[in-house]
């Protein structure tokens, strides 16, 4: 209880970055900590690098919180595993800053189940009043609003702020941000909303607040509302209407395409990575006011990014996928789901070296960035021929760091726009002398 | 919950449904609209709670007779020898995950489109109320100023 009770106060924020150190410290014989959460009933124990899903049903009788018990135990000694770990890799700068990274992402993908499922397994047997408590509105929110993917949605808008080739303006850019971040509130609110009794029954969302009962529906849509209506109106009347109508446009895809297609048909995949792809073009827009190949190019690097990311992420959550009813391409084509992944992977090449023949970045930026994209291609392949667990949690956390790690070289080798202005001056310099000598 | 209360009161998941029960206040003085907002709450929960403890007792009992025709197409038995229960790996798994969420279909389609009308019924009725009740407040405020 006591520990518990600590680990809240430490916060979530430093559990997935240690439990990250422990799955590169430990080979043989982890417990992965995150299937703990991911599957309730299922553990994954790796015996010499072969994974073997064992079945532990919960048995209804009074045996079953005696067992919940057990497991919080074994989390607990996981986590006295895990922490003498992370002390030997604070002091290398680059792995501090990337498990950082690596840290916020993962943990907006876990923090929903990694908090509660040690914080909550005793409240969560009570009974609560469905009252709306103030003081915890703010967490509520946050949760509703998914604030971490947000986060990260906000920051690939700014990446493609800062490739854009115009001089940096700082109230653009955070009027850009601060209207990207209300709108992607407001999606990821009604896409709650709408989602609620599917994610009561997944493992991953299950302790979201309107499958507990923390917000009602309508406080949802009204916050939601009152997020994405001034979000847009910020992009549209501080920015530009561009900027505006693309974010609108997002809200839509995201919210009556994207979700409802996800237990419909597999191509909600392809939708939910145009979804993705688009914060960065109106990062770009907001900053030049028009549509460029570089706007495209950037938007093209997240499209393809997505898929990698996504497919080797729902490889592991098959059954919640399925039981739950969503249509993923890795439940009903995985021989498509792993051969889209290594596609876009190789596309993710291909388009680091059209960005100096758009005039973007350097030629500096394909040749830097090989390495990396060569090593996510080379694990889109391992997960294409293998097409098991461990090839595709390699693969999904090799996506968390290669992004961050693309667009920073990507920001480096950003071709400066002095260069171009110098050239544009001669030009505008010799028409400005021909008038001058017009005039009488 | 506490006789006491004025709200509704949320439980723990359903061990069946993975849903959480409500149970709902009535006041004594619920308006029509009230009951209407409450009588589509309770019907939206059985209903939900309904599919889902069938659909969910069905993807239990499926994956048991999937796990065992395989086990036995191997030439395996249900235990080994410690006792635990044999298991198959997630690749093997994977044509019945397939298949189950093809064989169900339709009836999400359809649980689909009853989910959504219901939702947005309920939020409808939901601010209809609120709106309503932010009215009268409003007058009974009007009212004690006034005196």
């Amino acid at each position: 209880g006591l520990f518990v009770w600590h680990l809240k106060n430490a916060g979530a924020r430093q559990v997935p970055c240690q439990f990250v150190h422990l799955c590169r410290v430990a080979n043989d014989r982890l417990i992965t900590f995150q299937y703990f959460n991911f599957l309730k009933r299922m553990y994954v124990t790796q015996y010499n690098k072969d994974l073997s899903q064992r079945a532990k049903p919960k048995s209804d009788s009074v045996a079953s919180p005696f067992r919940e018990l057990q497991q919080l135990d074994r989390e607990k000694k996981v986590i006295h595993r895990i922490r003498p770990a992370s002390p030997l890799h604070q002091p290398l700068p680059e792995t501090l800053s990337r498990n950082e990274l690596r840290e916020m992402m993962s943990a907006a993908e876990t923090e929903d189940s990694i908090m509660p499922v040690r914080a909550e397994p005793k409240e969560d047997r009570q009974w609560k009043e469905m009252k709306l408590q103030l003081d915890d509105l703010p967490g509520i929110l946050a949760r509703l609003s998914k604030i971490k993917l947000t986060a990260l949605v906000v920051s690939t808008a700014s990446a493609g702020f800062a490739m854009a080739p115009v001089p940096f303006d700082l109230t653009c850019f955070l009027l850009a941000s601060l209207g990207t971040g209300l709108a992607s509130c407001a999606a990821n609110s009604i896409n709650q909303f709408f989602e609620v009794p599917f994610d009561s029954n997944m493992n991953r969302t299950k302790n979201r607040p309107l499958v507990r009962g923390q917000i009602s529906p309508l406080l949802a849509v009204c916050f939601a509302a009152s997020c994405g209506v001034p979000g847009i109106a910020l992009l549209t009347l501080g920015v530009n209407p561009l900027t505006g109508a693309l974010g609108a446009f997002n809200i839509f895809l995201y919210t009556c395409c994207y979700t409802p297609m996800k237990r419909m048909s597999i191509a909600n995949t392809w939708v939910g990575a145009v979804v993705g792809a688009i914060p960065p073009v109106m990062g770009w827009t907001a900053a030049t006011g028009s549509l460029d190949a570089g706007a495209l190019l950037l938007g093209g690097i997240l499209y393809s990014w997505q898929f990698p990311h996504f497919n080797a992420l729902s490889w592991g959550l098959r059954e919640d996928y399925s039981r739950g009813g969503y249509c993923m391409m890795s439940v009903t084509h995985p021989g498509l789901c792993r051969r889209v992944a290594l596609r876009h992977c190789l596309a993710l090449i291909g388009l680091s070296v059209a960005a100096p023949v758009l005039d973007i970045t350097t030629w500096t930026f394909p040749v830097i960035s090989l390495p990396i994209n060569l090593y996510i291609s080379y694990l889109g392949f391992r997960f294409y021929r293998d097409a098991d667990r461990s090839s595709s949690r390699k693969l999904f956390f090799c996506s968390l760091w290669h992004l961050p790690m693309l667009l920073l070289v990507m920001f480096t080798c950003k071709k400066s726009f002095l260069e171009k202005e110098d050239k544009g001056d001669l030009l505008g310099g010799n028409r400005g002398r021909a008038m001058e000598i017009r005039l009488p | 919950p506490p006789a006491h209360s004025r709200n509704d009161w949320i439980g723990p998941p359903d061990k069946h449904s993975n849903l959480r029960p409500v149970i709902f206040y009535v006041p004594p003085e619920e308006s029509p609209l009230e009951r209407r907002l409450r009588e589509a709450r309770q019907e939206a929960q059985a209903c939900n709670q309904h599919f889902w403890e069938r659909h969910n007792r069905a993807f239990r009992q499926e994956k048991e007779e999937f796990i065992y025709s395989r086990l036995k197409a191997k030439g395996m038995e249900m235990r080994d020898e410690t006792g635990q229960k044999a298991t198959l790996n997630a690749e093997e798994m994977a044509d019945f995950y397939k298949d189950f969420l093809r064989k169900n279909f339709r009836k999400h389609m359809q649980y689909n489109r009853d989910w959504y009308k219901r939702n947005f019924t309920i939020t409808f009725l939901m601010g209809q109320v609120a709106l309503v009740r932010a009215l009268r407040w409003l007058r009974w405020k009007k009212k004690n100023v006034g005196n």
